[in-house]
Order: C-alpha cells, then sequence, then structure tokens
C-alpha cells in the first residue's frame, strides 16, 4: 500500500536521524531533525504525488477513513486519538525542559577594540609577528614556543593539552570551552579577532552574543599584547590552521 | 526610432564612462564638503502614530518588490520578443504583450511607493537625505532624467507593439524595448550606488568629508556585485511572477485551448526563472565575499552572528524553491508520450536535491537544548558542524543546481527520442560528464574548502561554478546534436496535473520572501549607523530588530505585496475580458 511505503520510508529517515544520538551519544538537535523531517517529509510526499494516479493511490485510505460510511469506527477512534495525541506530545514537549538557546558562539567583533592603554581598529589589525613567518623562521619558531609557554600557563586548563577543549576544567563549564583543533573555529577566523577575543573574554563578549556566559576570562588584565599575539601564532601552528585572511 | 533603440545599447556599456565625466567635472568644480553630521535623538523628526523606520521599511520594501518587477517584466518580455521574431511564433509575441499589460499597473504604483519612500526619508530622516544628495546630487538629477526615458520608451513600446508588428517596424519595436531596458536597469545601478554607498563608503574620509569625486563614490567596493546580483535575480523574478500568472490562469481557464496556452505560458517563463536561478547563488557568494572582505564586523553580523538564523531561513527559501522547481518539471513528464520511462529515475534524482538541501540549510551553530550542549560539549556537532560552513553549502549548492538540470533534460528527452547512431555513447559521455563534474565538485569543496587557508577557499568557488556550467553547456550542445533528427511527438500542453500550478505559485511566493529577507539583512549589517562607519545613526529606532520581527516585518510586506499581485492578475483578466488593452 503506498501511504505504507510513505509512512515507512518517513520513519526510516527518521530513525537514521536518530541514529548517532542512540549509537554514539552526540544526538542530533531536535531543533534539527524537525527542519529535516519536515522537507525529507515533503520530498517523499512530491515523488509520490507528479502522476494523478500515484496520488490517488496515495490519498485513498485517507479519503476512504473520511469518506466511507463503513469505517466509522475508525474514523472516531481516529479522530479521538489524534488530538489526545497531540495534546499529549505538546505537554510532554514542553515545561520539562529548559528552552533551547540560540547563542552566537562567534558574535561580530565591534571595530574598534580599547585595551593597553590605545584603541585597536580590528578591521585593519594584524598579527605584528607574522611577517616573521617568512623572513626569519628560525625566531619564527622562538615566537610559537614562547606562544605555548603562555598557553600552557594559562589556557590549557580548559582548552586542554590538545587544544581539544576537553581540559580539566572543560567538564565544569557550561557552555564547554571551544577546541581550536578542526576547521570550524579558528579557522575561520581572522587572527584580529582571536586577539579581540582572548582579550576581552567573556565578560566583553557583546549582547549580541547573548546569552553571554562564557566562563573565559579577560585576559588583557593577565597577559601583554605581545603575549596575546604569541599565544595566537601557537594556536595556529599547533592546529595546522590557518587564519582567514584576504591576501 | 532605430536611432533611439541603437543609442540606447552603447548607452548602457558606456555609462561609467559617462559617469567619470560628469564626476572629473564635479571634481575640478568641487566645493568643500563638511563632514558627516553627528545627530542627537532631537534631530529626527517625530509624526504622532507613525514608527518612522517602519514607514521607510515598508515602503523601501514595497518599492523594491514593484521596481524588481517592472525592471524584471521588461526583459523578459523583449526575450519572448526575440524569441517570437527568430522562432516565427506568435504565441511568444502574444504572451509578451499580455504580460507588458499586466505590468503597466505595476508600474504605476512602482512610482507610488518610490514617492512614499522618498517622503519617509525627507520627512523622518532629513539630515541623511541632506548629506547624501550633497554627495549624490548630480546622480540623483541623472536618475529623474532616465525615469523619464523609462516611461517614454515602455509606453511607446506597450502602444506601439501592434502598429510596429511587422518588417523593419518590429526590429525598430525591438529597438524602443532594448531602450527600456537599458534605461530601467540604469536606474536600478544608479539607487544601488546610493544603497552600497550607504554600507561601504567610498570617497570620503573617515569623518564623512567627500572628496569632491563622485565617481569615487559611486564606484564603492559593493558596487559591481550588488549590480550583477540584483540585475540577475530580476530576471528570475520577473520569470517567476509571470509563471504564478501563467498558474493562474491555468486553474481558472474555462477550456483546454486557454488551458493549453496557459501551460506553456507557465513552463517558458519558469524556464527564463530557472535558467536565471543557475548562476545567482554565484552572484550572490560574491556579494557576500566583498562584503566579508570589507568589514569582518558586517560579515559576521551576517554570516556568522546574529542573522546566521536568517540565512537558514534563506537557504531553506530558496531549497524550497529548486525542489518546486524540479516537481513541476517532474509534473511536466507526463506532457510528453515517452514521460513514463524517467518516472522511475524521479525519487533518485529527488533523494540527491533532497540530501543537497539538507546540507545547504544545516546551521553552523545549532538550537540546542541544555542536555543536547551538554552531549555535545559545545555549539557544534562533531560530524554536522563541518555541513554548517560554505565549502559545505558550495557543494551542496552546485549538486542541487546539477540535478535540476538533469530533471530538465529528462523533460525534454519526454517527447524525443533519438535517432543518430551515437545516441546510447551520447548518453554515457553525459553520465560521465556528471560523475566527473560531481567528483570534481567534491574534491574542490573538500580540498579547498577544509584544507587551505580562506583565500583558496573562497576562490575554489570559481572553478566549482566553472564545472557546474561546463557541464550544462557541454550537455546542451550534445543533446542539440543528439535530437536535431529525433523523433518527437506532440507536447500535450495543459494536461499536466493542477498541483504542478501551485508549485508554480511556491516559487513566486519564495522569491518574494527572500528577497525581503534578504534586503533587511543587507541593509541590517550597517547595524546603527545610517552610512557605514561614518555617519551614526541616532534615533530612538537605532537597534537592530529581533530575528523574529524582523520575519514577521517581511511576510507581512510578503502578504501585502502578493495580495496586490493577485489584485494585478485580476484586473489584467477583467480587462482582457473585456477586451480592454487590446486596441
Amino acid at each position: 500500500m503506498r501511504l505504507v511505503k510513505f509512512i515507512l520510508t518517513c520513519l526510516f529517515f527518521y530513525l537514521l536521524l536518530k541514529a548517532p544520538g542512540f549509537f554514539w551519544g552526540k544526538p542530533v538537535p531536535a531543533s534539527l531533525v524537525s527542519m529535516y523531517m519536515f522537507f525529507i517529509v515533503i520530498t517523499v510526499l512530491l515523488v509520490m504525488t507528479i502522476t494523478d494516479e500515484g496520488a490517488k493511490k496515495l490519498f485513498a485510505p485517507v479519503r476512504a477513513l473520511v469518506e466511507d460510511p463503513s469505517k466509522k469506527l475508525i474514523r472516531n477512534a481516529v479522530f479521538v486519538i489524534l488530538p489526545i495525541a497531540a495534546a499529549f506530545l505538546a505537554y510532554d514537549g514542553s515545561g520539562k525542559t529548559p528552552p533551547s538557546e540560540l547563542r552566537a558562539t562567534h558574535p561580530a567583533p565591534p571595530a574598534l577594540a580599547r585595551a593597553y592603554g590605545k584603541t585597536f581598529d580590528l578591521t585593519k589589525l594584524e598579527n605584528p609577528f607574522r611577517k616573521i613567518e617568512k623572513q626569519d623562521p628560525e625566531a619564527f619558531k622562538d615566537l610559537v614556543k614562547e606562544g605555548g609557554e603562555v598557553y600552557f600557563k594559562n589556557c590549557f586548563f580548559c582548552h586542554g593539552d590538545k587544544l581539544d577543549g576537553h581540559g580539566h576544567l572543560a567538564h565544569a563549564l557550561e557552555p564547554k570551552p571551544l577546541p581550536f583543533t578542526g576547521n570550524d573555529t579558528i579557522a575561520q577566523l581572522q587572527e584580529s579577532y582571536v586577539f579581540w577575543r582572548i582579550l576581552k573574554g567573556g565578560p566583553g563578549l557583546p549582547r549580541e552574543g547573548g546569552p553571554s556566559i562564557s566562563a573565559m576570562p579577560a585576559w588583557e588584565n593577565e597577559l601583554t599584547e605581545e603575549e596575546v599575539w604569541k599565544v595566537i601564532l601557537f594556536l595556529y601552528d599547533y592546529t595546522g590552521n590557518t587564519s582567514r585572511s584576504w591576501s | 526610432m532605430l536611432t533611439a533603440a541603437f543609442a540606447a545599447f552603447p548607452l548602457f556599456f558606456l555609462l561609467p564612462d559617462i559617469f567619470s565625466g560628469c564626476f572629473v567635472y564635479a571634481a575640478e568644480t568641487a566645493r568643500a564638503f563638511g563632514p558627516a553630521p553627528i545627530l542627537a535623538p532631537g534631530d529626527y523628526p517625530k509624526v504622532t502614530g507613525v514608527n518612522p523606520r517602519m514607514f521607510v521599511w515598508m515602503a523601501a520594501q514595497m518599492h523594491l518588490w514593484f521596481a524588481a518587477f517592472v525592471l524584471a517584466v521588461p526583459i523578459f518580455v523583449l526575450l519572448l520578443e526575440i524569441a517570437g521574431v527568430i522562432k516565427k511564433d506568435k504565441r511568444y509575441d502574444k504572451v509578451a504583450y499580455e504580460f507588458l499589460r499586466v505590468s503597466l499597473t505595476a508600474y504605476s504604483i512602482t512610482a507610488i511607493t518610490g514617492g512614499l519612500l522618498l517622503l519617509g526619508l525627507i520627512v523622518f530622516y532629513p539630515d541623511l537625505m541632506k548629506y547624501l544628495s550633497g554627495i549624490f546630487g548630480s546622480t540623483m538629477l541623472l536618475y529623474a532624467l532616465f525615469f523619464f526615458v523609462e516611461s517614454a520608451a515602455l509606453y511607446l513600446y506597450y502602444y506601439g507593439w501592434k502598429s510596429m508588428s511587422a518588417g523593419n517596424l518590429k526590429w525598430a519595436h525591438i529597438g524602443v524595448g532594448l531602450l527600456l531596458n537599458a534605461s530601467g536597469t540604469t536606474l536600478m545601478f544608479i539607487a544601488n550606488a546610493w544603497v552600497t554607498f550607504m554600507m561601504t563608503p567610498a570617497g570620503v574620509d573617515i569623518a564623512g568629508v567627500f572628496d569632491g569625486n563622485i565617481w569615487h563614490a559611486v564606484r564603492n567596493h559593493l558596487w559591481g556585485p550588488m549590480n550583477l546580483h540584483r540585475f540577475i535575480a530580476n530576471i528570475a523574478y520577473g520569470g517567476s511572477i509571470v509563471a504564478a500568472y501563467a498558474a493562474y490562469r491555468f486553474l481558472g481557464a474555462k477550456d483546454n485551448t486557454e488551458k493549453a496556452h496557459y501551460d506553456w505560458m507557465g513552463y517558458t517563463a519558469n524556464l527564463v526563472a530557472i535558467g536565471a536561478l543557475l548562476p545567482l547563488p554565484f552572484a550572490g557568494y560574491w556579494l557576500t565575499a566583498e562584503i566579508y572582505a570589507y568589514s569582518q564586523q558586517m560579515g559576521i553580523t551576517l554570516m556568522g552572528g546574529l542573522f546566521a538564523w536568517l540565512f537558514i531561513i534563506q537557504a531553506v527559501l530558496i531549497g524550497a524553491l529548486f525542489l518546486a522547481a524540479n516537481y513541476y518539471l517532474w509534473c511536466g513528464l507526463g506532457r510528453g508520450v515517452n514521460g513514463e520511462r524517467y518516472y522511475k529515475y524521479v525519487k533518485y534524482i529527488a533523494f540527491v536535491i533532497a540530501a543537497t538541501f539538507l546540507v545547504w540549510f544545516t546551521p553552523h551553530t545549532l538550537i540546542l537544548t541544555p542536555e543536547e550542549a551538554s552531549s555535545l560539549g559545545g555549539q557544534y556537532h562533531p560530524l554536522l558542524g563541518p555541513l554548517g560552513l560554505m565549502p559545505a553549502k558550495n557543494i551542496a549548492v552546485n549538486i542541487m543546481l546539477l540535478f535540476t538540470f538533469l530533471s530538465f533534460l529528462l523533460y525534454r528527452r519526454a517527447y524525443r527520442t533519438p535517432t543518430v547512431k551515437w545516441a546510447i555513447t551520447g548518453t554515457a559521455v553525459e553520465a560521465a560528464l556528471f560523475t566527473a563534474a560531481i567528483a570534481n565538485i567534491i574534491w574542490l569543496g573538500v580540498y579547498y574548502g577544509y584544507f587551505t587557508n580562506s583565500v583558496y577557499k573562497v576562490a575554489s568557488s570559481v572553478p566549482q561554478v566553472a564545472t557546474t556550467l561546463f557541464v550544462i553547456v557541454a550537455c546542451l550542445v550534445i543533446e542539440y546534436f543528439m535530437h536535431r533528427k529525433a523523433e518527437t511527438t506532440e507536447l500535450k500542453w495543459g494536461s499536466v496535473p493542477d498541483r504542478s500550478q501551485y508549485a508554480l505559485f511556491l516559487i513566486a511566493v519564495s522569491f518574494t520572501w527572500l528577497m525581503g529577507l534578504m534586503g533587511f539583512v543587507r541593509s541590517a549589517i550597517r547595524q546603527h549607523w545610517h552610512v557605514y562607519s561614518v555617519m551614526r545613526h541616532n534615533s530612538p529606532d537605532a537597534f537592530t530588530p529581533s530575528i523574529a520581527y524582523a520575519a514577521k516585518t517581511v511576510s507581512v510586506g510578503t502578504i501585502i505585496f502578493m495580495a496586490i499581485i493577485a489584485f494585478i492578475f485580476w484586473l489584467s483578466h477583467i480587462g482582457q475580458e473585456s477586451g480592454a488593452g487590446d486596441e
């Protein structure tokens, strides 16, 4: 029966989306599952209705349920069960868990940032040590090493010794510290952005990034400007990432 | 007439030179320009009961929609008129004329909403207007001039349609159409200069003091990308509205002849719309890359920060649009005798399009419950995180385009059977081209997108697009030679199910909604600036509305616009029934 085929196809994709949560402990967020399923159901529906005959077969059982006098009992049962099921789902899905959060992990930085008694123009700011990478590779290695020392004295407690966000203190924090490995955090950012983010930490997050619940300290109070630039060199060097740039 | 027509085309391309000529003169006679004014909340006039921003927002939005419509329709009409002359098929001429008549009403509404917008800007933002007109005064006069040229050309084009329908006069008429389009597009380019200047100001210093050379201000960072993006988008939009009109008439058709006519009209219009849609993502990508390159702050606000979720809505609408376009083609397989043999492939095409669609709208920063956030250990999903980045989107959109093109190829084969000996080989070559292209697109996207720096990442989108376009062109060439002497059967126009017509409505509504949403996002990334980083917005409305508020406002605007469009369709219908306008 075409309707059963339709339901089974949709169910198959639903279970596929639930699999990472069941088997791996990394669930696809419910908000995303809803969005995915909405379009999967629509696509399956479209494929099954490209001809009049197909559409007729698909909806025949529904039509029969509504119109066929001999199905009165089933019809009434369905009309009672459906609203109760909807009410249960609405009840079950609300009130038990805190609402989902839409938090921008990387909110837009300001154009200007003030620290160390001066103003930095973030649109043009570049890492002053970056040019040494080509000019004097040996000296650059030393700078990276110094950056590494800064990292292991200050940052690794949360961000981890492998820079993967799994430091000693990470499990106690919510949201968790970001990993620098992978290609979807610092690889997506300009060095000036990372500089601003380190300087200002959680307290300096703009309202746009709200809820501003990052536990990261504002490192401008602890580290010198040079130390911050050096640790940035280390972050990119260790992870093999390159920063976003336009030249 | 011919002189005017031929004069129009070079004018279009010489415009930058004409501009620079005026601007050099302006620079030579430059007066001392002052800095951008620093405004206080009291500098913004108030009118009781009117929200200034909402007034300007809605007026601008309505004006833009109607302007896009009246700019798009003449492009579309001209293409149809030329196609009619080349193919010697009167149907094209009939449809073109029918639609030009529809656009006449929209033309006057465009002028009215434009007037409202100007009024709102002058009443509520006088200092901003004073500052902008101090820089762009000469282009505003040029705008008025081209407005008159466009109006004159439009009336001549419409009222001269029947009297200039044969021989050389027909070509002269096409020339007038060209003049109409050239002047309309020039109008858009001029207005684009003002809008893009507000986002990426040029020719001014940090205090907003203008250097006196208006060409510098016009040719700002985003002017080129915006011109290209809007030009292509207008063609797609015009096609979609024409297709929606055809669907409206198809559903209300009284007999099979009428039904067949509007089925054909809807198909042709949709073909133009989707044809123009194909390069649109790439023009949009260029525009976005330029925004990012100009300002990291605007770029992140746009795609990674506050407005990232509006981009997800955009992706959803674009995906819906592709899905609808494909559905329309799949339903159309039934028009051809051989269509049935391709039904079995539809589910595979649908699978790929749906899968790429899901990748296309997968967000990078997820909406998570605290439990989910805890399980994932952060805001990103280890599996889905990479799908939230642009390289994945580029792969997805290119494959989506290729498979939409595949639907089109199957549709074209539904009524033709090749007779050449190499038909099987030709099909195999096409299949090989598709396979190689997909492999290349994925490799380029994965390698350059995830394992090199951002310069290569952005640059890799160019060979991806080139691959897609190459396959489309190559397959069209193969198809042309393969089907030159093919056995053809007549297409059963009017035989498609009514359901397919709702796909055409969906495409038009999606386009409209998209334009509203993305227009808001583009404008709103200036945040609290009238002119980004130069002239600060200090009225009480200088806050960024929430995503929900913006989405509701744009949605209400979309409903109002579509209601007016439906009214225009109805007016045209009753006008045609009573014979009015057919003189």
